[in-house]
């Protein structure tokens, strides 16, 4: 009886406290790779390199999704709109959309799945194949080296390529509802400017976008940085940065929508 | 070689997405439109403003001329005390009236200036006078029923009113 109830309660709380020593292990982890920041502005060359892989090589998979996403609300916005007479407000629907929710959050979820996943890889594969510690040997900091140039190149990506989705996806949704359907070009445009606010919708989403930046590559290069040094420990690492970063993302999404836009 | 491709595609890139942010700010967002540097306000107090709302558009002769910048309750006269930022651009006689209506049947509420004959302009800070309240579908629904069936009784062997 003893026995079990140990066993019981001692396996949770021994759960519960690796959690939290790994949540508090990620975040020292973090603060430590922005303190040695340093190097990564002083060699730009190294961030240019990572936005390159972060960012231009995700820009096809960007793209097309945004196209898509905006053709789809395009549709369904006219279908439903239609029923109420109001199919002139469908630039509105389609915007304010993916200005606000879409554009940030379908891009860092695909962002995540695309360069997340590869960041964390490369840097597992780097601490299995002791390259890390090679470079340790060499008086070369690996956080600095190669950790901080690829949050920061995660972290200036991240906002481009959400605008970009956004953008992409309104043009998605002209082309349906103006082009296709036939939805009054002007009522499109002049609705959709004077329903899209700057402050409050567009930066909103600029600043939700860079907080889901930020989260994703902290998250990618933790997991990566912390890998079991095995072929199955990089696998496991890979998986979870996917996991973990899609949780954080939706979970923070809707902390923020409550904060932004709750009147 | 390698490393300048590298940074032509990298600036490509950067560039791509400060032209969408601009494109979102200014083709889909009311950036061009916003002068908010050079504003005045008037204020307009109202027995009702219906579901007017912070930011809606100040229009007259239907031109949006400034916006709804904040709403409070008086609780002096229990009226609502509605601010208008005006586009300083724009002048308006001190005895014109502001009246809140609906666009469209169910579209979203704003605020109508009805310009006066006055040759004086109201000043920034000054209240205008002549308001007329934001119509409420379920009052008017209430006094047609009740002209209704006043006309009804009353007028049982003649014409109505």
């Amino acid at each position: 009886m003893i026995d079990w109830f140990l066993d019981t309660f001692g396996s949770v709380g021994q759960r519960v406290l690796q959690s939290v020593r790994r949540l508090g292990y990620a975040a020292r982890f973090f603060l430590l790779t922005l303190a040695k920041s340093g190097t990564s502005f002083a060699r730009f060359g190294l961030v240019v390199k990572e936005i390159y892989a972060a960012g231009v090589l995700s820009l096809v998979i960007i793209l097309v999704s945004g196209l898509f996403v905006g053709m789809v609300l395009g549709f369904q916005g006219y279908n439903t709109l239609a029923r109420y007479g109001s199919e002139s407000a469908l630039g509105v629907l389609v915007a304010l959309s993916l200005v606000r929710e879409l554009g940030p959050v379908v891009s860092a979820l695909l962002f995540a799945g695309r360069a997340g996943s590869a960041m964390t890889a490369e840097i597992g594969l780097m601490k299995a194949t002791e390259q890390l510690v090679a470079m340790d040997m060499m008086a070369v900091d690996p956080v600095a080296r190669v950790v901080a140039p690829r949050l920061w190149g995660g972290i200036l990506s991240m906002p481009l390529l959400s605008a970009m989705f956004s953008a992409v996806g309104v043009f998605g949704g002209y082309l349906v509802g103006v082009v296709l359907i036939g939805v009054d070009e002007g009522s499109f445009w002049s609705q959709m400017q004077a329903a899209v606010d700057f402050r409050e919708d567009i930066v909103n989403g600029v600043i939700k976008s860079v907080v889901f930046g930020v989260a994703v590559t902290a998250i990618a290069v933790f997991e990566g940085y912390d890998a079991p040094p095995t072929a199955e420990g990089v696998s496991r690492a890979t998986t979870r940065t996917v996991v973990t970063s899609s949780l954080v993302i939706l979970g923070l999404d809707f902390i923020m929508t409550a904060f932004m836009f709750r009147g | 070689m390698q490393r300048t491709t590298l940074d032509v595609w990298v600036g490509l890139f950067v560039v791509g997405g400060l032209a969408a942010l601009l494109v979102l700010a200014l083709k889909v967002g009311n950036l061009s439109a916003l002068g908010m540097s050079h504003t005045y306000t008037v204020y307009a107090d109202f027995g009702n403003i219906g579901g007017l709302k912070v930011r809606a558009p100040v229009k007259s002769a239907g031109v949006v001329v400034g916006r709804v910048s904040d709403i409070a309750f008086d609780n002096k006269t229990f009226e609502a005390r509605v601010a208008l930022n005006l586009d300083a651009r724009y002048h308006f006689p001190v005895d014109s009236s502001a009246d809140i209506l609906t666009s469209g049947l169910l579209g979203e509420q704003y605020v109508g200036l009805e310009p006066g004959a006055s040759n004086r302009v109201l000043a920034a800070g000054s209240t205008i006078r002549l308001t007329q309240s934001a119509v409420i579908l379920e009052n008017l629904i209430g006094q047609f029923l009740f002209n209704k069936a006043q006309g009804g009784s009353g007028a049982s062997g003649g014409a109505g009113q």
